[in-house]
């Protein structure tokens, strides 16, 4: 007969690791996990995970936070502060959750991880845009100057 | 995960083909998911595991896909996710299949192939041959091989214990004959459903991706920086598998009462002239190499039960006191030896063991090979041995028109 569901038996405990001490980058090829698996979060995380900040959570080594993909960009967004209503369209629409918000108010741009596809650009409702893409080279402040005009 | 809510009554003695005998091994392990598609000789094993699933003898999930490439895919995608996954294939459909089956070995995901051999196009041909098998070699499988649908069962069986051992977790095929094995029916000696599942028992989760309290990526991108380490503990636990795959053959004997070996012997206690092939084509040898004893010539026959991975200390204890040792494979050589050849003799380099070593290529294509053929390339290696050297080390056998031999040994 079928057995009762049992989560606590399926899992290889030897095989599950986590290795806290010590950086992936100090690790031989036996300290890797089998397969290249990466973890999200250093230990178990449960729900109530969604209720803490990403700034403020445990995340691993190999979490993708810490790979730095910034220059996979050859255009960039920049932000003029003073057009934008908070709509968070482009927040919503990131495919790389590289707009930062918190309480519903727009922080700035993760240039660390945005690649430049320029769909908060898109997205932006405002008149002129308050997110508009620059060459990755045009110094932000110079890019302020040149905003373009309302139409 | 768990095994399946309705068992089957089977006779002592079943009379299956190997597709058949695939698909009972494939169901009494209570597969999660099987994601396949079809390819002529294989179609069989997933249409008879089909039927089991129609009939209600399955709880687990059948994925009809768009190709092979797909199928296997299913497979890695329900193996992260924490499944149990098998699949089955041949020829045309495994080279589709070929870059996936690097994925699934090298994110270590235990999946097993039940892998009809067939011959690659072109030209365009079902029968059977290795070239399959010979495709596979590199891609990090543990690959099995079966010469009869009884021992395909087995190896199914065997498959998933070794490939799923917390010191493996390796994919692994298990590869019989196509035609001459799997639409072949023979007597099959089937254990009862309980005592099968128990035998390869229930399946070992590794970081599962459906394990939500624990997060993890599957499938990631290494460069330079991590990438040698993870194909080097890759290589390192394939070398080390043979440990856990004899411990897995020696418990399913326990079972069953039928002992696999890493490397299969007949006549090998004083044999001179030795026959190194593979499949069915070892059980013709074995009658032919009885046949020679009848004429004084001392010969005897090894297979790889497990080809890779390779077994090259066994291969050289084996023939240690061999005086010819002919290496037969099954496969087109594409300007090269083939496989077996190779095998052996880097197997041998290193000793003192001089056998005149020689290659022959046969069966292409599904072309027969009978106990007469067998008896003739023994006498050849026989006379070898006599003259003290081959002429070629690479010669065809079945082949019509003029004789095709390469490599003289005249340097």
């Amino acid at each position: 007969m079928a057995k009762e569901k049992d989560l606590s038996t399926r899992v290889v405990p030897e095989l599950a690791g986590f290795n806290v001490e010590k950086s992936i980058w100090e690790m031989g090829w036996d300290e890797l996990v089998p397969g290249a698996a990466c973890f999200s979060f250093e230990g178990e995380i449960d729900h109530t995970v969604v209720n803490v900040q990403p700034e403020n959570r445990a995340y691993a080594e190999t979490n993708s936070i810490n790979k730095y993909v910034g220059d996979w960009r050859v255009v960039k967004p920049v932000w003029k502060v003073d057009l934008c209503i908070d709509c968070q369209n482009c927040w919503l629409y990131c495919p790389d959750t590289s707009i930062i918000s918190r309480d519903k108010e727009m922080v700035g741009i993760d240039y660390d991880h945005c690649k430049g596809c320029g769909i908060c650009s898109e997205v932006c409702p405002t008149n002129p845009k308050s997110l508009v893409m620059f060459t990755e080279q045009t110094k932000n402040e110079d890019a302020l100057n040149q905003w373009p005009e309302k139409q | 995960m768990y095994r399946n809510k309705r068992s089957m009554e089977l006779r002592d003695v079943e009379v299956w083909d190997g597709n058949v005998a695939n698909s009972h091994a494939l169901r009494q392990a209570s597969v999660d998911v099987v994601s396949a598609y079809p390819i002529t000789p294989s179609t069989g094993t997933v249409e008879a595991y089909a039927s089991h699933h129609a009939n209600g003898y399955v709880d687990g999930e059948i994925i009809m896909t768009e190709s092979e490439h797909a199928a296997m895919s299913g497979c890695i995608g329900a193996a992260a996710a924490g499944a149990r996954a098998a699949t089955a294939t041949s020829s045309q459909g495994l080279a589709l299949m070929v870059e996936t089956l690097y994925q699934a070995a090298g994110m270590r995901l235990p999946i097993v192939l039940c892998m009809i051999n067939r011959a690659l196009a072109a030209p365009l041909n079902v029968n059977g041959d290795h070239s399959d098998m010979y495709l596979a070699n590199q891609t990090g499988w543990i690959s099995l091989d079966a010469c009869t649908p009884e021992e395909s069962y087995d190896l199914v069986l065997c498959a998933f214990k070794i490939g799923e051992h917390k010191d493996v977790r390796l994919p692994v095929i298990v590869n019989q004959d196509g035609f001459l094995t799997s639409h072949k029916a023979q007597n099959v000696r089937p254990l009862k459903d309980e005592v099968a599942y128990d035998f390869v028992g229930d399946y070992q989760e590794v970081n599962s991706m459906l394990n939500f309290d624990k997060p993890v990526t599957h499938g990631v991108q290494t460069e330079s920086d991590w990438h040698f380490e993870h194909k080097a503990k890759q290589h390192n636990t394939m070398m080390n598998a043979p440990k856990v795959i004899q411990e897995v053959f020696d418990e399913y004997a326990k079972v069953s009462g039928r002992q696999y070996n890493m490397v299969e012997t007949h006549n090998m206690e004083d044999a001179e002239i030795v026959i190194v092939c593979m499949g069915t084509t070892y059980q013709t040898a074995q009658i032919a190499a009885d046949q020679m004893r009848a004429e004084g010539i001392k010969a005897g026959v090894i297979m790889p039960r497990v080809f890779r991975p390779t077994q090259l200390e066994t291969y050289a204890k084996l023939l240690k006191n061999a005086k010819a040792v002919v290496c037969m494979d099954r496969s087109a050589p594409g300007g090269q030896c083939g496989l077996l050849y190779n095998d052996v003799a880097g197997s041998l380099f290193n000793t003192s063991a001089r056998p005149i070593l020689t290659n022959i290529i046969y069966g292409l294509g599904g072309r027969d090979i009978n106990v007469e053929n067998l008896k003739g390339i023994f006498r050849q290696a026989a006379n070898d041995v006599e003259a003290g050297k081959a002429e070629t080390i690479q010669r065809f056998v079945g082949v019509r028109g003029p004789e095709l031999k390469y490599y003289s040994m005249e340097g």
